[in-house]
């Protein structure tokens, strides 16, 4: 019973810690990104608090005269430390997400990264990067007129 | 397309593979016996120095108080490059719709209470579990339910910003006070008290205050903060 406490507990952290580096590198979204990175710091403070555990040990509080074990009390307060750092972290990445929508008007990164580059190029003064619809510079040739008829005048 | 799932691919394998890895280190940890003999020291040494019957303030405030100045910083500092992101407090958002009766009664009636539940938090952190990072975001709620409920009401920045600051002067005159009774910096003062009551562990009560005064004023200004930046472009 104790190898599968140990594992789920393991396995949870572990896990966690997982799909929020996963989705830090998958997601297209600026607001998931930093949800993925709540995730992982979840899952590497859990794990953090995991390596203080001990069987049969109580919280590092005292209660009364008699000494029960305890666990090590070092690992919690230094996720406690992580906890509040990563609240600092988040509400950072929040803010620059707001002003990001505010200035692109989405938080898509790959619409953002488009906008971006354009307004830098509108401001280097370049033309817009070429794409197949619209290819850069002139084209070659100009475009083709209709041949005049015999008799007809043009303006 | 061969190329987006191949992208989607690599990303995939790395986490797995960290996954893994990490999976490799902790199997060669021991579960339940802890190896560091630090966290030893300190629960036979921590209730006859510090007198504080939560070891792990002893171990925030008293073992690591430096530490802990340093993370006051760090938040600090996130708060203050966040400000400084969102740009100046604005004008409240003109068209915000009125709350309704049951939103604005409600949060009165919440406002004393997690006032009541914070500050019990904070001033009990060195005997039971919580202490002034717990409390601070508990008085923080406290003070951003009201602000949500009625959004036409004036931000109170500039007097969040003298809280936030005198906590944190409090903090470091703390330290700088044992430097001056010829302790190392922040060692906890006073005297150790008797175990388990209120009036015990010396400064580590008032340093754990000073904690929560500033993070509470400081997770309030940035929470009010975003509430009042809009999606348009403060130009």
């Amino acid at each position: 019973m104790n190898d599968a406490t140990t594992l789920t507990l393991y396995l949870g952290a572990i896990g966690l810690l997982a799909i929020g580096i996963g989705g830090l590198v998958l997601a297209r979204h600026l607001f998931r990104v930093v949800m993925a990175l709540a995730i992982a710091e979840a899952g590497a403070n859990l794990l953090l608090v995991l390596t203080g555990f001990r069987w049969d040990a109580v919280a590092p509080i005292l209660t009364g005269a008699d000494r029960a074990p305890m666990v090590d009390p070092v690992p919690q307060a230094l996720v406690l430390t992580a906890i509040v750092i990563g609240v600092g972290v988040q509400a950072l990445a929040l803010a620059l997400a707001i002003r990001l929508r505010q200035a692109y008007g989405t938080l898509d990164l790959r619409l953002i990264r488009a906008r971006m580059a354009a307004e830098i190029d509108g401001a280097a003064g370049l033309a817009p990067a070429g794409s197949r619809d619209r290819p850069a510079g002139e084209r070659p040739l100009p475009p083709p007129q209709p041949a005049a008829l015999p008799g007809e005048t043009r303006p | 397309m061969p190329t987006a799932r191949l992208a989607t691919l690599g990303p995939l394998l790395f986490a797995a593979g960290f996954a893994f890895l990490l999976a490799v280190l902790v199997a060669g940890l021991p579960f339940g016996a802890p190896p560091m003999t630090v966290g030893q020291a300190i629960q036979g040494d921590a209730a006859g120095t510090v007198g504080a019957a939560n070891f792990v303030t002893a171990v925030v405030l008293a073992y690591r108080g430096i530490d802990t100045l340093g993370e006051l910083s760090i938040l600090f500092a996130a708060a203050m490059a966040a400000g400084l992101v969102l740009g100046r407090p604005g004008e409240r958002r003109a068209g915000a719709a009125p709350a309704g009766f049951i939103l604005r009664a409600g949060a009165d009636l919440l406002f004393p209470l997690l006032l009541v539940v914070g500050l019990y938090i904070i001033l009990h952190g060195h005997l039971t579990p919580g202490g002034g990072f717990q409390g601070g975001v508990i008085l923080a709620a406290a003070f951003v339910v009201p602000v949500l409920a009625d959004p036409g009401r004036p931000p109170e920045h500039r007097r969040l910003a003298w809280v936030e600051g005198l906590a944190g002067a409090a903090f470091i005159a703390t330290g700088l006070a044992a430097l001056a009774w010829d302790h190392e910096f922040l060692a906890p003062l006073l005297g150790r008290g008797t175990l388990g009551s209120l009036v015990s562990a010396g400064t580590l009560p008032l340093l754990y205050l000073a904690v929560g005064l500033k993070v509470g004023a400081e997770l309030t200004g940035l929470l009010v903060r975003m509430t009042e930046a809009d999606g348009e472009a403060p130009r």
